[in-house]
């Protein structure tokens, strides 16, 4: 596959990337405040996934950057370049959208070639570039192909040669997967992936799917009502989150009441590290991973506070996720399939909890698995 | 479904498809006939009528004049209503209500009140500008603007002109390149469409013309209808059967076009076999 890249140009022209700045950008829609000061910088050739639920500003800082809209305030710097006044036409970004937007009139090599017409490049040229980029994404026998015989993960590799075709500064991913069904999304992420690393661009993906940002980013930034709540890579974000947005927005989250106590936090007889070990001393919710909840290796399930009925077992595969009862509170533990069939619904059971660091958030009432 | 109900629904789709072409075809057929009839009842047929139809100056000039008014009304139809709708669609969405209203307005106006308006102005025109027939071109073009609304405001409902735009936008198409190169192919049906609607309105309009002394294909007919009626009609059929020709050639040339193939670009073609992922 490097063989087409180095082929096609693509790789050998943008394989430095460059870095991209997104420095305090602010817009509104009438009274909704959709960016509220973003500042993102992008290392040259790095993935950075922008994660949140809709409505988070998080699409709206990619169309910012693609120049699709105008910022009310703030700047984007592409390259060391203020590209802030610049018309989308004229800023040299790559862009693949969440709808199929491949160009119903033109074959695939057609659509490929389309940027490369725009930039005055040679009829023989541009032909012969559009077939090696579609070759990079695997799709060289469909070169004839209009949009209508392609399905819809062909369409999206497509988009994506279109894109890539052009050889821009910068790659920017609309929620592209999110049209496509579960194991279509996987294998193109990871073709996706694999042509970003290749190509070495540098890469702005939008998603909702905190698993399809976690499993392609070099970083994910989480946002939530137009700001980034967070941004590092993906292993911190989800074992070390900087909020209980980002805690609960990635991955599930048990909300357990406890006391915080000295940059400790006692749930339940069992005392866990804190994230913000400066936490002030008082009631508290600790919000712990299912994967943190274990069944306990002893037998005591007559009381405790850890002691409750398995409700319910969930079966994902390798893992299982477990409801567990506590009488005030529900938990979900994630266990290893095998562990989870020897505890079906009905059983008694001792949680233990592992002391990996957790975060408090300090509103103590509503206290319920999330 | 069973093979008797399969049947009878043949039975009628054939039935409606009868009455229906008899409704359209018997008048045409008479009409034929009556152009065709003899001086006497006795006479045999004669193409007589079909004949002189080249041969009446007055009503050459009058279908020369239809089809140049034909032509500009759709030219500046199009020039009017697709640049403005897909922009209102692209950037002014609020505004598609009020252009749809304004478009529509026509269809409450009658002609009689609409000449009455335009009777100052074409006079103005007539002594100070030019009075040639091709100016009611600006009048049919209001005329022809709620059909030819429709049929764009379709065409364009039928692709994601937002998405399509800003795909070219981001490869460095300007708005003149993404109109033309972009939206408009991919609403060629419906411009077509519009196109013959705008032609049809045209090619059967009367009162106006009449109203405004101007001798277009429709006024032509009519004058020639009290002097030698088996000529009025065969003009008459000959306009019908134009616009049926024009119908079945817009209908050919709406459909998409040929696939350009690798092969006659002289380029490798690839492998049957590429990505499988489906």
């Amino acid at each position: 596959m490097t063989t087409a890249v180095a082929a096609a140009g693509v790789g050998t022209a943008t394989r430095a990337g460059v870095e991209i700045r997104l420095e305090n950008l602010r817009r509104r829609y009438g009274a909704v405040t959709a960016l509220d000061g973003l500042t993102l910088t992008l290392a040259p050739g790095e993935l950075v996934a922008l994660l949140g639920p809709s409505g988070c500003g998080k699409t709206t800082a990619l169309r910012l950057l693609a120049g699709l809209e105008e910022a009310d305030g703030g700047r984007v710097v592409i390259g060391g370049h203020d590209v802030t006044g610049l018309p989308a036409n004229k800023r040299d970004t790559g862009m693949v959208f969440q709808a199929y937007s491949l160009f119903p009139h033109m074959t695939a090599w057609e659509n490929v070639a389309f940027g490369l017409q725009m930039r005055k490049i040679g009829a023989a040229d541009r032909r012969r570039r559009a077939i090696e980029t579609l070759e990079l994404v695997g799709l060289g026998g469909f070169a004839n192909r209009y949009a209508h015989q392609m399905s819809g993960g062909q369409q999206q590799r497509v988009a994506l040669a279109r894109a890539l075709a052009i050889r821009p500064k910068v790659l920017l991913l609309d929620e592209p997967l999110s049209a496509l069904d579960a194991k279509v999304r996987v294998r193109l992420r990871d073709e996706i992936r694999r042509v970003q690393l290749d190509v070495g661009i540098t890469t702005l993906f939008v998603t909702h799917d905190q698993e399809e940002a976690l499993a392609i980013a070099d970083r994910v930034g989480v946002m939530q009502s137009g700001r980034l709540e967070q941004v590092g890579p993906p292993t911190t974000i989800y074992s070390r989150p900087a909020t209980p947005f980002v805690a609960e927005f990635v991955g599930l989250t048990n909300r357990l009441p406890g006391i915080v106590r000295g940059g400790q936090v006692e749930v339940r007889g069992t005392s866990l590290p804190l994230v913000q070990p400066d936490a002030a001393d008082g009631a508290a919710v600790a919000l712990v991973r299912p994967e943190a909840v274990t069944f306990a290796s002893d037998n005591e399930t007559a009381a405790g506070p850890l002691v409750g009925t398995v409700i319910a077992v969930a079966f994902l595969g390798a893992t299982s996720r477990v409801t567990v009862d506590l009488g005030d509170i529900t938990v979900l533990a994630q266990l290893a399939t095998s562990e989870a069939a020897a505890h079906p619904a009905g059983t008694r059971v001792r949680l233990a909890l592992r002391p990996d660091a957790v975060l408090i958030a300090r509103e103590t009432t509503g206290a319920t698995s999330a | 479904m069973s093979r008797n109900r399969r049947l009878k629904l043949q039975i009628f789709r054939v039935a409606v498809f009868l009455v229906l072409g008899a409704f359209f075809l018997l008048p045409i057929g008479a009409m034929f006939e009556f152009s065709t009839r003899g001086v006497t009842d006795t006479a045999p047929r004669t193409l007589n009528a079909w004949l002189t139809i080249g041969q009446t100056p007055d009503l050459v000039a009058a279908i020369l004049a239809s089809l140049g008014l034909a032509v500009l009304t759709s030219l500046g139809m199009l020039l009017l209503l697709v640049p403005t709708m897909i922009w209102i669609r692209l950037r002014l969405p609020y505004l598609t209500r009020a252009m749809e209203f304004l478009c529509l307005l026509p269809l409450t106006i009658p002609a009689i009140v609409l000449v009455a308006g335009l009777a100052p102005i074409y006079l103005w025109m007539n002594l100070n500008i030019n009075d040639s027939i091709l100016t009611l071109a600006f009048v049919y073009l209001i005329l022809v603007l709620p059909f030819a609304y429709r049929a764009l405001f379709t065409g364009l409902a039928a692709i994601d002109v937002k998405t399509l735009a800003e795909a070219a936008r981001s490869l460095g198409a300007n708005w003149g390149t993404v109109m033309l190169r972009v939206i408009v192919p991919n609403m060629s049906v419906a411009i077509l469409n519009a196109c013959l609607l705008s032609v049809a309105v045209v090619l059967g309009e009367f009162t106006i013309a009449n109203l405004l002394n101007y001798v277009n294909l429709q006024v032509a007919i009519a004058l020639l209808g009290r002097a030698n009626a088996t000529v009025s009609i065969a003009v008459a059929v000959a306009s019908l059967l134009f616009a049926f020709i024009l119908l079945v050639i817009l209908s050919f040339a709406g459909r998409p076009r040929a696939r350009v193939h690798l092969e006659d670009t002289g380029l490798p073609y690839p492998g049957a076999a590429g990505g499988g992922l489906r």
